[in-house]
């Protein structure tokens, strides 16, 4: 196939070997030189990493060093390591970093503990037709927009909702927007990114691996824990860099469903305005955690079998 | 105008005193980029950038403006003041729809000129008296401002919960409030204002002569009074919708809202008043920009929007008191419209403080002491939330 292509580019017959040679410039071009070939490779790569991505993180981090005339709130370059410091010294702003943290590291616990047994169930247990449903249904969320979803979630949760309508006559009620409410709907939004490479990982186990548990004698927790777990916490850290970044970045769940919550987005948010240096600093916060979090995961070493 | 105002004790009465520039002590002259203003409208441009509220800038009137004119009017909303002052200083838009607490920042920091009022016709006895010279827009005599609207911050209530209209603001306030966990506030660093309000009339001793001149110590007393408030609310508010289906979902039963959003929450239970200690509202005007190159479109969309017409179907739209109270006469509809919103009512807007922004100079008049700048406010709204 390749070989009719290439002749039926070549133009004038009885010029075969002439016409071959000129008919690829480009690539004889390259061929004689690496640098340019490799150049070639990863110029569009390369610009968008560098003119996008890191150009604008490097414009935040030197908003950050900038300060704000008190007069006009009109932003000014400078040098200033207060910005940075308020994120340590003012309690309302460390509170809040620490609250965000713990909300993120809520919802991956969260997310693995619902991940984990519903994998199990559906690469080991389910009939095909059930594991197809079950794998339509964790993946039908994403195809809703991210806010429908928030705003959903507030409607549930509300004091008219649907908790309070379906569940008002058993004696269950709402908790209303709390902090809790917000974990719950960040743990919605996110769950997919965590059960789908869980689910996969444990498809990969073999069969013959839990035969040989229970030949030794281990019971179905022993086999969950020393087999299975070992196994796909790989997996588990995939799914938790998503589930654990993403709700650290996140603040329209706090502001719809966690009533006067503030986490690090709302932070910046209300600083993107009137304080942007602030909010430029708060916003290595986040980063901050994110960079933590990988160097803790490749001291366990599962980032090398990912 | 001047005499009538020095009568009444509120902002009014500061302001008057300022712009009468009375040899007292009491005169503010603040700092202020010196801008010339244009001596007269030339050809027009072709082209007006708005920056406005959402719901100022609509087809059915804007088109008519492009045909008599020939200018294009491209709209952008947004959706704070914050937002607003952001988006002028990036130098591409030509006008702004300007609250009380964005215009005088915008004014110190040059990024508006003053204007030449002889030049909008329509800016004339028919506006209202409470919004002409007010200190929001009008710096050393000089008026940088042609009013749009008004409306106050008024308190909403649940009437199937509270059994009545609460006299006071004290159920959003203090921390053995019946309806604790049920209470919304909005959420802007001028909110700080609102516990101004509530603090001059309980707490004489602190001195507050005006919600939006607070030196150190009455921030402080409002803040600590925030934070009580912190305590027991439900939910802040800034986006309208999520306000509104807090209202009517029954997770809010009191707390500040708008006379519009009462009327979209379409429930008959939810009703507004005007509480004892007075409150705060907000005061928009349209500011030109100073580096616009179409100022003369933006001259003709003053007078134009000012007129009574124009000016009403505007406050219609976005359910505020107009500014050219020529309008209330004009219909029926009209007229209800006025009444709804208190439109010709100056003694209720005599007990509402208009959002101003401030500043270090304190706009009470006070210079043995300084006063907290809106960046101090912002840091401070922020440690409230926590």
């Amino acid at each position: 196939m390749g070989n009719t292509l290439r002749n039926d580019t070549v133009s004038a017959p009885g010029q075969e070997t002439g016409s071959r040679k000129q008919s690829k410039p480009v690539s004889t071009y390259l061929y004689h030189r690496e640098k340019v070939r490799l150049g070639a490779l990863l110029a569009l790569p390369m610009t968008w990493l560098i003119g996008v991505y890191i150009v604008s993180l490097f414009l935040l981090l030197i908003t950050a060093f900038w300060v704000v005339n008190p007069f006009t709130s009109r932003v000014s370059p400078g040098f200033t390591l207060d910005n940075f410091i308020s994120v340590f010294t003012v309690p309302a702003y460390l509170s809040t970093s620490l609250r965000t943290l713990g909300m993120a590291l809520a919802v991956t616990a969260i997310s693995v503990l619902l991940a984990v047994p519903l994998g199990i169930y559906m690469a080991k247990l389910a009939s095909p037709t059930m594991r197809n449903l079950l794998a339509v249904a964790i993946t039908l969320p994403l195809w809703a927009g991210y806010l429908v979803k928030i705003l959903a979630m507030r409607l549930v949760f509300t004091e008219n909702g649907f908790i309070n309508w379906a569940l008002g006559s058993v004696g269950v009620s709402s908790p209303g927007f709390t902090m809790w409410t917000a974990i719950i709907t960040l743990t919605y939004l996110w769950f997919p990114y965590m059960a789908l490479p869980v689910f996969t990982a444990i498809r990969q186990i073999p069969g013959n691996l839990f035969d040989a548990s229970s030949d030794l004698g281990g019971k179905a927790f022993i086999t969950i824990f020393r087999v299975v777990l070992p196994l796909i916490v790989p997996a588990i850290i995939a799914g938790s860099v998503f589930t654990f970044s993403l709700s650290l970045g996140d603040y329209l769940a706090a502001r719809f469903t966690g009533g006067a919550t503030q986490m690090i987005g709302s932070i910046i948010a209300s600083n993107i305005n009137l304080n942007p240096p602030v909010a430029a600093a708060f916003s290595m916060v986040p980063i901050a955690f994110v960079v933590m979090y990988l160097m803790v995961a490749r001291r366990t070493g599962s980032l090398e079998r990912m | 105008m001047k005499t009538k105002k020095v009568g009444v004790v509120s902002l009014v009465a500061v302001s008057a005193l300022i712009l009468s520039a009375c040899a007292g002590s009491s005169e503010v002259t603040l700092d202020v980029p010196d801008l010339p203003m244009i001596e007269e409208v030339g050809a027009f441009e072709g082209e007006l950038n708005i920056v406005n509220w959402a719901g100022f800038v609509e087809p059915a009137w804007t088109d008519q403006f492009t045909t008599d004119t020939g200018c294009t009017v491209n709209s952008r909303a947004a959706g704070t003041s914050d937002e607003m002052v952001t988006l002028m200083r990036s130098g591409e838009y030509d006008i702004v729809s300007a609250s009380g607490d964005a215009a005088l920042r915008l004014i110190v920091g040059g990024d508006v000129q003053p204007l030449n009022v002889e030049l909008i016709p329509n800016f004339g006895d028919d506006i209202a008296e409470g919004m002409k010279g007010q200190l929001y827009d009008t710096v050393n005599g000089k008026p940088y401002g042609v009013p749009i609207g008004r409306g106050a911050n008024l308190l909403q209530y649940n009437e199937d919960v509270t059994g009545g209209a609460p006299e006071s603001w004290d159920v959003v306030w203090e921390a053995d409030s019946p309806y604790a966990g049920k209470v919304t506030a909005y959420d802007a660093p001028i909110y700080i204002a609102d516990a101004a309000v509530y603090l001059m009339y309980h707490q004489p001793d602190l001195g507050i002569e005006n919600p939006y001149a607070l030196d150190q110590t009455q921030l402080d007393a409002a803040v600590a009074l925030l934070k009580v408030q912190n305590g027991i609310i439900g939910e802040y508010w800034s986006d309208a919708v999520a306000q509104i289906t807090s209202f009517v979902g029954g997770n809010t039963v009191v707390g500040t809202s708008w006379e519009i959003l009462r009327k979209f929450a379409d429930t008959p239970s939810i009703k507004t008043t005007l509480p004892v200690e007075g409150s705060t509202g907000w005061y928009d005007a349209w500011l030109v920009s100073s580096s616009t190159p179409n100022v003369n479109c933006a001259y003709a969309w003053m007078d134009y929007t000012s007129q009574a017409s124009v000016n009403g179907a505007i406050a219609m739209n976005f359910g505020m008191a107009p500014a050219n109270t020529a309008f209330c006469a004009s219909s029926e509809e009209a007229q209800a419209h006025c009444d709804e919103f208190a439109a010709e009512d100056e003694e209720f807007f005599g007990r509402v403080w208009a959002w101003t922004t401030p500043i270090e100079q304190c706009l009470d008049g006070r210079t043995d002491v300084a006063c907290t700048s809106f960046q101090d406010w912002t840091n401070a709204w922020l440690t409230v939330k926590g």
